[in-house]
């Protein structure tokens, strides 16, 4: 064990792309954790989809030694979907470094995470990196640092994480001003869990941070909130490669395996005990809800199995993840799953089809509604299509966020077009400095979950970086749009609108929709309708010629390999009502982006 | 019913559309290949082909052939009393001497390629025979005696408005042939208008203006007392062509000469594709098929039901399919005449969709 006061726990707060990784790998290598012919670039970045996208969706932690102390990295998920997880790594530290681009500034999400930071009483330790850029400004980046977070300009260290410069100064830095862990070794044991990855050799991996008592190979430990005792299987610190130690005490930082067979049963914010001497579980834990949810359908139907067994294994390793079995008439057995967000929607789709070689069609993101009957009972919902008819329903609120648009001024005009358009209400517009804009917006979260991301990225080419978090739920004129074919409801292209939209839903889908189904032997009506009134009407003509001109004695070899194919597009067809769809119509109709 | 198809690979001219094996560079093949396609006769004569009741000289332009060279094949295909032959003519290339010859040595029926009546539609195609030929080339032939005719037409291509087809059908009518082929331009990937169709140069044909022709023609044809008798086969009573329907009965036939398709034994074969080397071949004997395919009886069940649905005789039928030939014909797509289904002019033209959804529904009886 480490004394108290030679023992620093901190995170990186740091924007995409602004060098966290980078200066991960520089005070492995100063502090001689890994040496210089065994270094990667991102060494801590573990997962492919993390090095690929160039974000950290799982916290990595490492323990460093510098000039006798013992540094705890804590590193912490880079995105908005993941705000849970980042307030239980803060919880872990008693400071952290704020890394921005000398030229790029400081973005939303960082802000957020770094008041996030500050409601922890978190030492801030502000660095300015990429200062080896021409295009940076440390000046200017210093004074909106120093606006906005009250960050005097002359703390700030200025870095280039990738040559190295100024690298031991900021270890300096965080050894003189971050607070050395406070503690009691002989109180009861509270170690906060703040990740736990699945280890098919292993089971759960938990890292973990003591705060009082300590953590002993071989103990028998209480999970307070799962209720459960485990046996310390072991217990050990990244130096970053896994070594076991025998005890883990008081600010001091490691990973305990303790034969639990899924993450759920040790999940983020849990706190571990010694099971002969509980104590009380440490504060802040939250069990994390999921805000976007989707349908995941098999494009072969035969893959249903298959994606079941997929949704529990990546369950075993991501506890946010939900899943309940579902039917659509559409696209028939599959499961309607939430997520953190759309980002985590995203990664875990990508997995299924990367790691579990499936071939998915996702439905359009929706959030959950609640609705409240005219017996004032009520319902939430997260399909569209299981909302009640309108006129059983006295109310229907909608998820709101607070959203946190940061931006060069130039684009301040389209950002506020942008968040009008989708029911924003401006909640606070600052200056960050003469070219940086803070804009603050109550949004709807089903407004953001269609391509809100998107947009704000096109509208101003990259620069503009948003953060948001929940703001409760407010009751809005939603209704269903349902979209029939041949006047038969598909429940697949339902969705939830407020009614201002309704009209131009209905319109793009049934246009999508007549670009995309083939003319049958009959005409086929497209209409969108919201409570049985059509708000927009397509048709897909029927098809009138469909046959060889030539059949003789040359042709009838090829008539058959074409009518082979024919009765094989005809198997993969979907049959809804009279009408054949066949599956990429699906698939296309429900993308977001077109 | 025997038949006997002779393929004669060369052309003077390539038109746009045309994805038939045929050469304009290979004039001086000419003997040669006739040699060859004898040769060949004789040795499937000599091992017991039958006697034909249709022989069917088709291109590529046969009528690019001297006369009696065409006649030297005719003479090597034993033929039964009463044969059909057929020759299909261009009529830029024809004179009274030529159709005389023709007479002669047991020519029954000309077929010429007509297309259209109007040049510009004929400019669009990449033909150059310019209309007026088209009457000459028939009054010539019914002055040599012959009393079957039959022109092909072609409809639908970019360009050609509804009264050019009224135009070209009334002239086709006025004619006075027995017999009218009417196909819908189709586009081949491998052909000049198919690679400006694919380049976006040139527009492809619209299936729905397409279907317009097909109705009109159908109309046109029937009040002219024409019946149909196949998707695009059209015939005064008593005068449909005897070699079609070879082709779609199940009757067996050979195919003489390059690219040449038979169907014998219940199996489809092929003939090497070019001239030189149909030549080369049939100088290394046996024969000159390069592929073939022996139909599982379940697939030759389908392929005739397939073909029989284009034709007016329809096609049998068991129970199995009874919900879905309900459904098609109340939609006014087929006809039910006993244990058959006939085809109704719109569903004529969806025959593709029809059969591959009847086969699906387990329709042949």
């Amino acid at each position: 064990m480490t004394a108290l006061d030679h023992i620093r726990c901190l995170s990186i707060i740091a924007h995409i792309d602004h060098g966290k990784s980078t200066l991960a790998d520089r005070l492995l290598e100063l502090t001689g954790a890994v040496s210089a012919r065994d270094m990667r670039a991102q060494y801590l970045d573990s997962m492919d989809l993390e090095r690929e996208r160039g974000i950290t969706i799982k916290a990595q932690n490492v323990r460093l030694e510098y000039k006798g102390f013992v540094i705890n990295l804590i590193d912490t998920p880079g995105h908005v979907d993941f705000g849970y997880e980042v307030s239980r790594s803060l919880a872990a530290c008693e400071g952290v470094i704020l890394l921005v681009d000398a030229s790029q500034g400081i973005e939303a999400q960082t802000l957020a995470n770094c008041y996030q930071a500050m409601e922890h009483d978190l030492t801030i330790v502000a660095a300015l990196n990429k200062i080896d850029l021409p295009a940076a400004e440390p000046e200017r980046r210093a004074a909106e640092i120093e606006r906005v977070l009250g960050i005097p300009a002359e703390e700030l260290l200025h870095i280039s994480a990738k040559t190295g410069e100024g690298v031991a100064e900021l270890l300096d830095a965080v050894i003189e001003r971050i607070p050395a862990p406070k503690g009691d070794v002989d109180a009861p044991t509270q170690a906060l869990i703040f990740d736990s990855y699945y280890d098919p050799y292993r089971g759960v991996v938990s890292a973990v941070r003591v705060f009082n008592g300590a953590l002993r190979s071989g103990a028998k430990l209480r999970y307070v909130q799962a209720r459960q005792d485990h046996d310390a299987e072991e217990i050990g610190v990244r130096l970053p490669v896994p070594t076991p130690v025998a005890t883990l005490g008081p600010g001091e930082v490691g990973y305990l395996v303790a034969g639990i067979k899924e993450v759920g049963q040790a999940k983020v914010g849990e706190t571990v005990t010694d099971a002969n001497r509980p104590a009380s579980a440490l504060e802040g834990y939250r069990d994390p809800k999921p805000m976007v949810f989707c349908g995941l359908y098999p494009v072969e139907g035969d893959d249903y199995a298959d994606l079941r067994d997929a949704l529990e294994k990546l369950r075993l390793n991501d506890s946010s993840v939900t899943y309940d079995p579902e039917t659509s008439g559409a696209l028939g057995f599959g499961f309607r799953c939430g997520f953190l967000g759309l980002l985590h929607m995203e990664i875990v789709r990508e997995r299924l089809e990367r790691e579990y070689d499936l071939a998915l069609v996702a439905t359009a993101p929706n959030v959950e509604y609640r609705v409240v009957r005219l017996d004032g009972s009520v319902e939430v919902i997260d399909n569209p299509s299981s909302m009640p008819p309108l006129n059983e329903v006295t109310a229907i609120e909608e998820p709101y966020v607070t959203v946190i648009l940061l931006t060069p001024t130039d684009y301040v005009g389209t950002l506020m077009e942008l968040s009008q358009q989708r029911r924003g209400v401006l909640d606070k517009m600052e200056y960050l400095s003469e070219d940086r804009v803070e804009l603050v917006y109550l949004l709807p979260l089903g407004e953001i979950v269609t391509d809100f991301f998107d947009q704000m990225k096109s509208r101003t080419r990259g620069y503009a970086s948003l953060d948001y978090e929940p703001a409760g739920y407010r009751a809005s004129d939603l209704v269903k749009v349902d979209v029939l074919l041949n006047n038969t409801p598909v429940d697949a292209f339902s969705a939830i609108v407020h009614r201002d939209k309704a009209y131009d839903y209905g319109r793009k889908m049934t246009q999508k929709l007549r670009e995309l189904i083939p003319r049958q032997l009959f005409d086929v009506p497209i209409q969108a309708a919201v409570g049985g009134r059509i708000v927009a009407r397509e048709t897909v003509k029927a098809k009138r010629k469909d046959v060889l001109a030539k059949c003789y004695g040359g042709d009838i070899t090829r008539k058959r390999k074409l009518l082979e194919r024919q009765k094989e597009g005809k198997r993969r067809m979907k049959q809804i009502g009279s009408v054949e769809v066949p599956q990429e119509a699906f698939v296309a109709a429900l993308r977001l982006d077109e | 019913m025997f038949g006997v198809y002779v393929h004669v690979p060369f052309c003077a001219h390539r038109c746009d559309y045309c994805d038939f094996a045929t050469w304009t560079d290979r004039a001086h093949l000419i003997d040669e290949y006739v040699d060859a396609c004898v040769e060949d006769l004789q040795r499937r004569v000599a091992n017991g082909q039958p006697d034909a009741a249709s022989v069917f000289f088709g291109g590529g332009t046969p009528s690019l052939l001297e006369a009696d060279k065409l006649v030297r094949i005719l003479d090597a295909i034993p033929r039964t009393a009463g044969a059909e032959v057929t020759v299909e003519c261009n009529p830029d290339s024809v004179d009274a001497a030529k159709f005389a010859a023709y007479r002669r040595g047991g020519v029954t029926r000309l077929s010429f390629g007509v297309q259209s009546m109007r040049p510009h539609v004929l400019a669009a195609l990449g033909r150059t025979h310019d209309p007026a030929n088209v009457q000459r080339a028939v009054a010539l032939a019914r002055d040599a005696g012959f009393a079957h005719v039959s022109i092909d037409l072609i409809y639908g291509t970019p360009g050609e408005t509804m009264d050019d087809w009224r135009a070209t059908l009334d002239s086709a009518i006025a004619l006075g042939v027995d017999h009218i082929s009417a196909y819908a331009l189709t586009v081949e990937p491998a052909t000049p208008l198919g690679l400006a169709v694919a380049a976006g140069e040139r527009p492809a044909p619209d299936d729905d203006d397409q279907a317009d022709k097909y109705a009109f023609a159908d109309d046109t044809l029937s009040a002219a007392g024409f019946e149909w008798y196949e998707v695009s086969n059209w015939a005064l009573p008593g005068h449909e062509c005897r070699h079609n329907r070879c082709y779609w009965d199940g009757s067996e036939y050979v195919g003489i000469g390059a690219a040449a398709h038979g169907f014998t034994g219940g199996r489809r074969w092929w003939n090497t594709r070019t001239p030189e080397r149909y030549i080369a071949r049939i100088a290394d004997g046996p024969d000159a098929v390069t592929g073939d395919e022996v139909l599982a009886p379940a697939a030759r069940v389908e392929e005739a039901f397939g073909l029989a649905l284009r034709t007016r005789s329809g096609a049998t039928v068991g129970r199995a399919a009874a919900p879905v030939i309900g459904q098609l014909a109340s939609a006014g797509l087929l006809t039910v005449e006993e244990d058959r289904i006939v085809l109704t002019r719109p569903g004529r033209l969806l025959a593709s969709d029809l059969t591959a959804r009847l086969l699906l529904a387990g329709a042949p009886g």
